[in-house]
Protein backbone atom coordinates (compact mmCIF):
# COMPACT_ATOMS: atom_id res chain seq x y z
CA UNK A 1 0.00 0.00 0.00
CA UNK A 2 1.83 3.24 -0.87
CA UNK A 3 1.11 6.12 1.36
CA UNK A 4 -1.36 8.51 0.53
CA UNK A 5 -2.05 12.49 1.61
CA UNK A 6 -6.02 13.08 1.82
CA UNK A 7 -7.33 16.48 2.67
CA UNK A 8 -11.33 16.36 3.25
CA UNK A 9 -13.03 18.75 5.50
CA UNK A 10 -14.33 16.60 8.42
CA UNK A 11 -17.69 18.55 8.39
CA UNK A 12 -19.39 20.70 5.86
CA UNK A 13 -22.86 21.99 5.22
CA UNK A 14 -25.79 20.64 2.84
CA UNK A 15 -24.66 22.09 -0.29
CA UNK A 16 -21.50 23.68 0.44
CA UNK A 17 -18.47 23.50 -2.40
CA UNK A 18 -15.79 21.96 -0.19
CA UNK A 19 -12.13 21.58 -1.61
CA UNK A 20 -10.97 17.95 -1.82
CA UNK A 21 -6.58 17.15 -1.92
CA UNK A 22 -5.44 14.28 -2.60
CA UNK A 23 -1.54 12.56 -2.72
CA UNK A 24 -0.13 9.64 -3.86
CA UNK A 25 3.49 8.30 -3.17
CA UNK A 26 4.87 7.31 -6.17
CA UNK A 27 7.87 8.16 -8.54
CA UNK A 28 6.27 8.26 -11.37
CA UNK A 29 8.90 7.14 -13.46
CA UNK A 30 8.47 8.54 -17.29
CA UNK A 31 10.47 6.07 -19.10
CA UNK A 32 12.21 8.47 -20.69
CA UNK A 33 14.60 8.30 -18.11
CA UNK A 34 18.20 6.41 -18.62
CA UNK A 35 19.60 4.64 -15.55
CA UNK A 36 23.25 3.49 -14.59
CA UNK A 37 25.01 1.83 -18.15
CA UNK A 38 22.50 3.58 -20.31
CA UNK A 39 19.55 0.86 -19.28
CA UNK A 40 16.15 2.88 -19.65
CA UNK A 41 14.26 3.12 -16.83
CA UNK A 42 10.78 1.87 -17.72
CA UNK A 43 8.04 3.50 -17.72
CA UNK A 44 5.92 2.93 -14.38
CA UNK A 45 3.00 5.47 -13.79
CA UNK A 46 -0.28 6.24 -11.80
CA UNK A 47 -2.65 6.56 -14.92
CA UNK A 48 -6.08 6.83 -13.41
CA UNK A 49 -6.89 8.67 -10.23
CA UNK A 50 -11.40 8.19 -9.52
CA UNK A 51 -12.77 9.85 -6.38
CA UNK A 52 -16.42 8.25 -5.60
CA UNK A 53 -18.66 10.12 -3.18
CA UNK A 54 -22.33 9.16 -2.13
CA UNK A 55 -22.37 6.30 -5.09
CA UNK A 56 -21.11 8.68 -7.68
CA UNK A 57 -18.08 9.47 -9.35
CA UNK A 58 -17.33 12.73 -8.54
CA UNK A 59 -14.25 13.28 -9.89
CA UNK A 60 -11.94 11.51 -12.70
CA UNK A 61 -8.30 12.39 -13.81
CA UNK A 62 -6.43 10.69 -16.71
CA UNK A 63 -2.37 10.90 -15.47
CA UNK A 64 0.40 10.97 -18.32
CA UNK A 65 3.90 10.99 -17.92
CA UNK A 66 4.59 14.31 -17.45
CA UNK A 67 3.13 14.74 -14.39
CA UNK A 68 5.95 14.63 -11.42
CA UNK A 69 6.08 12.49 -9.02
CA UNK A 70 3.82 12.21 -5.88
CA UNK A 71 1.34 13.33 -8.08
CA UNK A 72 -0.94 16.07 -6.15
CA UNK A 73 -4.98 16.85 -7.50
CA UNK A 74 -7.32 19.51 -6.21
CA UNK A 75 -11.00 19.39 -6.95
CA UNK A 76 -13.98 21.24 -5.60
CA UNK A 77 -17.08 18.57 -4.98
CA UNK A 78 -20.78 19.27 -3.64
CA UNK A 79 -21.21 18.07 0.03
CA UNK A 80 -24.34 16.50 -0.02
CA UNK A 81 -24.58 13.85 2.86
CA UNK A 82 -22.40 12.52 5.24
CA UNK A 83 -20.63 9.61 4.06
CA UNK A 84 -17.09 8.40 2.72
CA UNK A 85 -14.97 9.68 -0.01
CA UNK A 86 -13.08 7.00 -1.87
CA UNK A 87 -10.43 7.45 -4.13
CA UNK A 88 -8.58 5.10 -6.67
CA UNK A 89 -5.07 5.06 -8.35
CA UNK A 90 -4.75 2.79 -10.81
CA UNK A 91 -0.66 1.84 -12.12
CA UNK A 92 -0.14 0.92 -15.53
CA UNK A 93 0.21 -2.69 -14.59
CA UNK A 94 -3.35 -2.47 -13.20
CA UNK A 95 -2.43 -2.66 -9.83
CA UNK A 96 -5.13 -0.19 -7.77
CA UNK A 97 -4.55 1.75 -4.65
CA UNK A 98 -7.42 2.90 -2.42
CA UNK A 99 -7.76 5.13 0.38
CA UNK A 100 -10.86 7.09 1.79
CA UNK A 101 -11.67 9.89 3.92
CA UNK A 102 -15.26 10.42 6.07
CA UNK A 103 -17.07 13.37 5.94
CA UNK A 104 -20.57 14.78 8.21
CA UNK A 105 -22.55 16.94 6.16
CA UNK A 106 -25.55 18.30 8.54
CA UNK B 1 3.78 24.37 -0.38
CA UNK B 2 6.13 23.87 2.90
CA UNK B 3 3.37 25.39 5.20
CA UNK B 4 0.58 23.14 3.73
CA UNK B 5 0.74 20.04 5.39
CA UNK B 6 -1.31 18.79 2.58
CA UNK B 7 0.33 19.72 -0.39
CA UNK B 8 4.06 19.20 0.95
CA UNK B 9 5.05 16.11 -0.29
CA UNK B 10 8.27 15.74 2.47
CA UNK B 11 4.83 14.89 4.82
CA UNK B 12 4.50 11.41 2.99
CA UNK B 13 7.49 10.49 4.92
CA UNK B 14 6.65 12.15 7.78
CA UNK B 15 3.66 9.69 8.21
CA UNK B 16 5.31 7.12 7.18
CA UNK B 17 7.59 7.47 9.80
CA UNK B 18 5.17 7.77 12.19
CA UNK B 19 4.39 4.27 11.21
CA UNK B 20 7.59 3.00 11.28
CA UNK B 21 7.80 4.75 15.29
CA UNK B 22 5.32 2.19 15.97
CA UNK B 23 6.43 -1.08 14.69
CA UNK B 24 8.96 -3.62 15.91
CA UNK B 25 12.48 -4.06 14.62
CA UNK B 26 15.12 -6.11 15.07
CA UNK B 27 15.69 -8.93 17.49
CA UNK B 28 15.20 -7.27 20.16
CA UNK B 29 11.28 -6.87 18.65
CA UNK B 30 10.94 -3.48 19.89
CA UNK B 31 9.47 -0.32 18.32
CA UNK B 32 11.31 3.06 19.32
CA UNK B 33 7.48 3.84 20.98
CA UNK B 34 8.18 1.17 23.39
CA UNK B 35 11.07 2.96 24.80
CA UNK B 36 10.43 6.63 23.98
CA UNK B 37 6.66 6.88 24.27
CA UNK B 38 4.60 9.26 22.28
CA UNK B 39 6.44 11.28 19.63
CA UNK B 40 6.22 14.24 21.31
CA UNK B 41 8.97 13.34 23.85
CA UNK B 42 11.23 14.16 20.58
CA UNK B 43 10.31 17.26 20.51
CA UNK B 44 13.24 19.26 20.68
CA UNK B 45 15.73 16.80 19.96
CA UNK B 46 16.12 17.65 16.18
CA UNK B 47 16.67 21.40 17.47
CA UNK B 48 19.89 20.50 19.06
CA UNK B 49 21.72 17.56 17.21
CA UNK B 50 24.47 16.94 16.01
CA UNK B 51 24.84 16.59 19.53
CA UNK B 52 28.14 15.17 21.57
CA UNK B 53 27.66 11.17 22.45
CA UNK B 54 29.50 10.10 25.16
CA UNK B 55 29.87 6.91 24.43
CA UNK B 56 31.90 7.60 20.90
CA UNK B 57 33.72 10.47 22.62
CA UNK B 58 32.58 12.39 19.52
CA UNK B 59 29.37 14.31 17.86
CA UNK B 60 26.69 12.36 16.31
CA UNK B 61 23.93 13.32 13.56
CA UNK B 62 20.38 12.38 14.31
CA UNK B 63 20.36 9.47 11.67
CA UNK B 64 23.42 8.36 13.62
CA UNK B 65 22.04 8.72 16.86
CA UNK B 66 19.12 6.65 15.23
CA UNK B 67 21.27 3.64 14.22
CA UNK B 68 22.67 3.78 17.96
CA UNK B 69 19.67 2.49 18.95
CA UNK B 70 18.37 0.54 16.63
CA UNK B 71 21.84 -1.49 16.32
CA UNK B 72 22.20 -1.37 20.39
CA UNK B 73 18.59 -1.21 21.44
CA UNK B 74 16.63 -2.81 18.81
CA UNK B 75 19.50 -4.98 17.79
CA UNK B 76 18.46 -4.42 14.15
CA UNK B 77 21.08 -3.32 11.01
CA UNK B 78 22.05 -0.06 10.63
CA UNK B 79 20.51 2.38 7.91
CA UNK B 80 22.08 4.51 5.60
CA UNK B 81 21.43 7.90 5.39
CA UNK B 82 19.62 7.66 2.24
CA UNK B 83 17.71 4.29 3.29
CA UNK B 84 13.78 5.25 3.20
CA UNK B 85 12.95 4.16 6.36
CA UNK B 86 15.89 6.17 7.60
CA UNK B 87 14.85 9.23 6.11
CA UNK B 88 11.26 8.78 7.16
CA UNK B 89 12.19 8.31 10.65
CA UNK B 90 14.25 11.52 10.73
CA UNK B 91 11.93 13.44 9.13
CA UNK B 92 9.43 12.61 11.55
CA UNK B 93 11.80 13.00 14.66
CA UNK B 94 12.70 16.36 13.19
CA UNK B 95 9.15 17.38 12.68
CA UNK B 96 8.55 16.97 16.15
CA UNK B 97 10.63 19.88 16.60
CA UNK B 98 8.93 22.56 13.63
CA UNK B 99 9.29 25.67 14.87
CA UNK B 100 11.80 25.16 17.53
CA UNK B 101 14.63 27.35 16.94
CA UNK B 102 17.88 25.66 16.74
CA UNK B 103 20.25 25.46 19.76
CA UNK B 104 23.73 23.94 19.18
CA UNK B 105 25.21 21.65 21.35
CA UNK B 106 27.28 23.49 24.48
CA UNK B 107 29.51 20.63 26.14
CA UNK B 108 32.49 22.34 25.91
CA UNK B 109 33.81 18.12 24.26
CA UNK B 110 31.76 19.05 20.93
CA UNK B 111 33.95 22.48 20.53
CA UNK B 112 37.41 20.63 18.48
CA UNK B 113 35.06 18.88 16.21
CA UNK B 114 32.77 22.18 15.37
CA UNK B 115 36.36 24.08 14.56
CA UNK B 116 36.85 21.18 12.42
CA UNK B 117 33.62 21.90 10.38
CA UNK B 118 34.57 25.42 10.24
CA UNK B 119 37.71 24.67 8.88
CA UNK B 120 36.01 22.05 6.36
CA UNK B 121 33.39 24.99 5.12
CA UNK B 122 36.51 27.00 4.59
CA UNK B 123 38.77 24.42 2.77
CA UNK B 124 39.38 24.92 -1.04
CA UNK B 125 38.46 21.69 -2.53
CA UNK B 126 38.11 20.45 -5.78
CA UNK B 127 38.71 20.63 -9.83
CA UNK B 128 37.26 24.27 -9.17
CA UNK B 129 39.28 24.87 -5.51
CA UNK B 130 35.93 26.34 -4.40
CA UNK B 131 35.33 26.01 -0.24
CA UNK B 132 31.41 26.75 0.66
CA UNK B 133 32.32 29.68 2.09
CA UNK B 134 33.53 30.83 -1.62
CA UNK B 135 30.23 31.44 -2.16
CA UNK B 136 27.63 30.64 0.57
CA UNK B 137 29.49 32.87 2.52
CA UNK B 138 31.14 35.43 0.32
CA UNK B 139 28.29 35.32 -1.90
CA UNK B 140 25.06 34.97 -0.04
CA UNK B 141 22.53 36.79 -1.90
CA UNK B 142 23.96 36.90 -5.44
CA UNK B 143 23.62 34.83 -7.94
CA UNK B 144 25.38 32.28 -10.08
CA UNK B 145 24.10 32.07 -13.81
CA UNK B 146 21.07 33.18 -13.28
CA UNK B 147 20.38 31.18 -9.38
CA UNK B 148 20.34 32.71 -6.22
CA UNK B 149 23.07 31.57 -3.97
CA UNK B 150 21.43 30.97 -0.73
CA UNK B 151 23.01 31.03 2.88
CA UNK B 152 23.21 27.05 2.64
CA UNK B 153 21.29 26.84 5.96
CA UNK B 154 20.40 23.27 6.63
CA UNK B 155 17.45 24.07 9.28
CA UNK B 156 15.16 22.33 6.87
CA UNK B 157 16.46 18.75 6.66
CA UNK B 158 15.85 16.38 5.65
CA UNK B 159 13.82 17.74 3.16
CA UNK B 160 11.27 17.24 -0.12
CA UNK B 161 13.82 19.06 -3.30
CA UNK B 162 11.89 19.10 -6.93
CA UNK B 163 15.09 18.28 -8.57
CA UNK B 164 15.48 15.06 -6.76
CA UNK B 165 11.33 14.33 -6.88
CA UNK B 166 11.86 12.89 -3.02
CA UNK B 167 13.33 13.57 0.46
CA UNK B 168 16.80 13.71 0.60
CA UNK B 169 19.16 14.21 3.67
CA UNK B 170 21.90 16.84 4.57
CA UNK B 171 24.59 14.15 3.52
CA UNK B 172 23.01 13.75 -0.13
CA UNK B 173 22.83 17.84 -0.61
CA UNK B 174 26.32 18.20 0.49
CA UNK B 175 27.57 15.24 -1.67
CA UNK B 176 25.89 17.09 -4.76
CA UNK B 177 27.56 20.27 -3.35
CA UNK B 178 30.69 18.62 -3.63
CA UNK B 179 30.26 17.00 -7.17
CA UNK B 180 29.43 20.41 -7.82
CA UNK B 181 32.70 21.75 -7.25
CA UNK B 182 34.20 18.75 -8.78
CA UNK B 183 35.70 17.22 -5.42
CA UNK B 184 35.34 14.13 -4.00
CA UNK B 185 32.43 13.61 -1.84
CA UNK B 186 33.12 12.36 1.58
CA UNK B 187 32.40 8.67 2.16
CA UNK B 188 29.06 7.84 3.65
CA UNK B 189 30.13 6.76 6.99
CA UNK B 190 33.19 9.85 7.25
CA UNK B 191 33.11 11.53 10.98
CA UNK B 192 33.96 14.64 8.43
CA UNK B 193 30.11 14.94 7.46
CA UNK B 194 29.15 15.07 10.83
CA UNK B 195 31.81 17.64 11.98
CA UNK B 196 30.37 19.87 8.83
CA UNK B 197 27.13 19.37 9.31
CA UNK B 198 27.64 20.06 13.26
CA UNK B 199 29.41 23.89 12.41
CA UNK B 200 26.64 24.37 9.63
CA UNK B 201 24.22 24.26 12.20
CA UNK B 202 25.87 26.34 14.88
CA UNK B 203 25.97 28.84 11.57
CA UNK B 204 22.17 28.65 11.19
CA UNK B 205 21.41 28.97 15.66
CA UNK B 206 18.27 30.20 16.40
CA UNK B 207 16.59 29.43 12.92
CA UNK B 208 13.69 27.57 13.09
CA UNK B 209 13.56 23.97 12.38
CA UNK B 210 11.19 23.64 8.98
CA UNK B 211 11.24 20.20 8.49
CA UNK B 212 10.06 18.33 6.17
CA UNK B 213 11.38 21.96 3.75
CA UNK B 214 10.85 21.94 0.36
CA UNK B 215 13.27 23.21 -1.95
CA UNK B 216 13.15 23.40 -5.97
Amino acid sequence: MLRTLLSVPKTARRGEIIQIRAMIAHPMETGHRMGPNGVEIPRKIINRLVCTYAGEEVFAADLHPAISANPFITFHTVAVESGILSFAWTEDDGAVHLAQAEIVVE
Amino acid sequence: MQEDDTANPGMLWVLEGEQLWQQAAGEAGRSCQDCHGAATSMRGVAARYPAFDTGRSRPVDLAGRINICRTGHQRASPLGHEAPDMLALTAFVAHQSRGMPVVPDQDPRIEPFRENGRRIFEQRMGQLDLACSSCHQAHAGNRLGGSAITEGQVNGYPLYRMEWQSLGSLRRRLNNCMIGIRAEPFPEDAPEMVDLELYLTARGAGLPIETPAVRP
